[in-house]
């Protein structure tokens, strides 16, 4: 068998995941945490709180509930079905910062959290960074020019 | 010794003389769970990190086939052995307490057939009369290095495979102690079709499997009708299609012949590994309970050992590059 024949033979018999169910699941536990997420600023909102303060708790307590359910170890058992739906809102970003301080606490706390801790967030820190000072670029530039956004 | 390239044929007897296989709690709970010499509990087996955990299986493994084969650690002339972690730390550091002169291999998944093949070598050269082969894996240590942290929230491809925590040695002799044989054995070559995706290892690992079998067959004039059983260490779902399919291709059907550890190991229908199970642990588990049990009480008689390995790092597969693999063969025979 030929290379070419057989990339082409792997390609047309590997089993890709079901896009439907898995949109699906996406869509609904991304809708959920969204969900709780909104129930939770208006429960802050009653709490006195002003709108800036308010997000700040709402974006804390999600933080805080992905780092308890990651050390419980139940994060990735929901993950596993809820995918984009975890992944995408804060508590993706979360979970991939504790599971790399957990898992790397067997090399020490400098050389093991302290270096790997944003093994799979660093990306998302470095592009998210340098993706805020263009925009803020363009912003200056255009409110110099005498435009508004 | 008959040697045509890459492929040995033993004249001396060189028997299995003690075997066992250790494993962790989830493999202790697959198709295979009375089978195994000691099932492992948690993912720690009471170690301070993965990695101990892995030494200690491997070690055990070792003890255990030892005392099987009536022999002590001081009477075994040589130790070959690896496995899948940075510089084969699951070796150096299970084996450290045994004392025994080492040749460290790396063959990825394939280390269990590679280490069997060159300890049979060895012994047919008569310079060592008792060797040991061993090699292990473990899931928590294989991800962390691999893939993800263990708790991290991702979904695994439909493809991918479940490295399994595992260990499995082997005890052979010069001599005719018990009743199985290696008979002959086939080196593989480095074999790349371009797989490049590190979620489909079976896919990448199929063509080297394909090769070394087939240049077993043309150099012994053999057929897959001359086996009782054609065992291919960890192709999983995918990889085995794909070998059934390449081998169909050449003109030989394995069909009935065929299985291949990774579809033993674990259930895969209730057991959620996606395509099967994986790693040197894989094989070498099967291998060192199952198989060699059958072997002994004469059920099966004539057996290929394919032990296939996928052949990248992180930082190969990070710079683009495609999948190379390797399958070494064993032929292992209930008679001299």
């Amino acid at each position: 068998m030929k290379k070419e024949e057989y990339l082409k033979y792997v390609e047309e018999t590997t089993k890709r995941a079901d896009v439907k169910k898995t949109f699906l699941f996406s869509f609904l536990f991304g809708g959920l945490i969204c969900a709780l997420g909104e129930a939770l600023r208006l429960f802050f909102l009653n709490f006195s709180l002003n709108e800036k303060d308010a997000s700040a708790c709402v974006s804390c307590f999600l933080i805080i509930l992905t780092a308890i359910l990651t050390g419980l170890g139940l994060f990735h058992k929901i993950a596993k079905i809820a995918g984009a739906g975890t992944f995408v809102p804060i508590t993706g970003f979360a979970n991939s910062v504790i599971s790399s301080a957990l898992e790397f606490k067997t090399e020490g706390f400098i050389l093991g959290v302290g270096a790997k801790i944003f093994v799979i967030a660093g990306p998302v820190i470095v592009y998210g960074t340098a993706a805020s000072i263009i925009c803020g670029l363009v912003f200056y530039f255009i409110t110099l020019l005498g435009g508004t956004i | 010794m008959k040697i045509k390239r890459g492929v040995f044929h033993f004249k001396t007897p060189i028997c299995v003389s003690g075997y066992s296989a250790v494993v962790g709690e989830m493999e202790g709970e697959g198709p295979l769970k009375d089978e195994f010499d000691r099932v492992l509990k948690g993912d720690m087996f009471g170690e301070k990190s993965f990695e101990k955990a892995e030494s200690k299986m491997q070690q055990i493994a070792v003890i255990k086939a030892m005392q099987k084969a009536n022999i002590t650690a001081d009477e075994v002339d040589l130790i070959f052995a690896g496995d899948l972690l940075n510089q084969c730390i699951g070796t150096s550091y299970g084996l450290r307490e045994l004392k025994i002169p080492f040749v460290g291999l790396y063959g990825a998944c394939s280390t269990m057939a590679e280490s069997i093949l060159v300890a049979a070598i060895f012994l047919e050269s008569s310079h060592v009369k008792k060797t040991v082969s061993v090699t292990s894996s473990h899931f928590c240590a294989a991800e962390r290095q691999f893939r993800f942290p263990l708790e991290y929230g991702g979904q695994r491809a439909l493809t991918s495979q479940w490295t399994a925590t595992a260990a499995g040695a082997v005890v052979l002799e010069e001599g005719e102690k018990t009743k199985i044989f290696v008979k002959a054995g086939c080196v593989g070559k480095i074999i790349d079709f371009g797989v490049k995706d590190i979620n489909n290892m079976g896919a990448a690992m199929a063509p080297a499997a394909a090769d070394t079998i087939l240049r077993f067959f043309k150099e012994t004039s053999t057929t897959p009708k001359d086996f009782d059983l054609i065992l291919t260490g960890d192709l999983g779902e995918v990889g085995s299609k794909a070998l059934n399919k390449i081998m169909q291709e050449e003109g030989f059907n394995l069909k009935e012949k065929h299985n291949d550890c990774g579809l033993m190991l674990f259930d895969l229908k209730e057991q959620d590994v996606h395509s099967g199970a994986s790693g040197p642990g894989c094989s070498a588990s099967v291998l060192c309970s199952h198989i060699l049990k059958k072997m002994h009480f004469g059920e099966l008689k004539n057996v290929l050992f394919i032990a296939t390995g996928a052949l990248m790092s992180t930082t190969s597969n990070q710079q683009g590059e495609s999948i190379p693999a390797v399958a070494h063969l064993v032929h292992l025979k209930g008679e001299v």
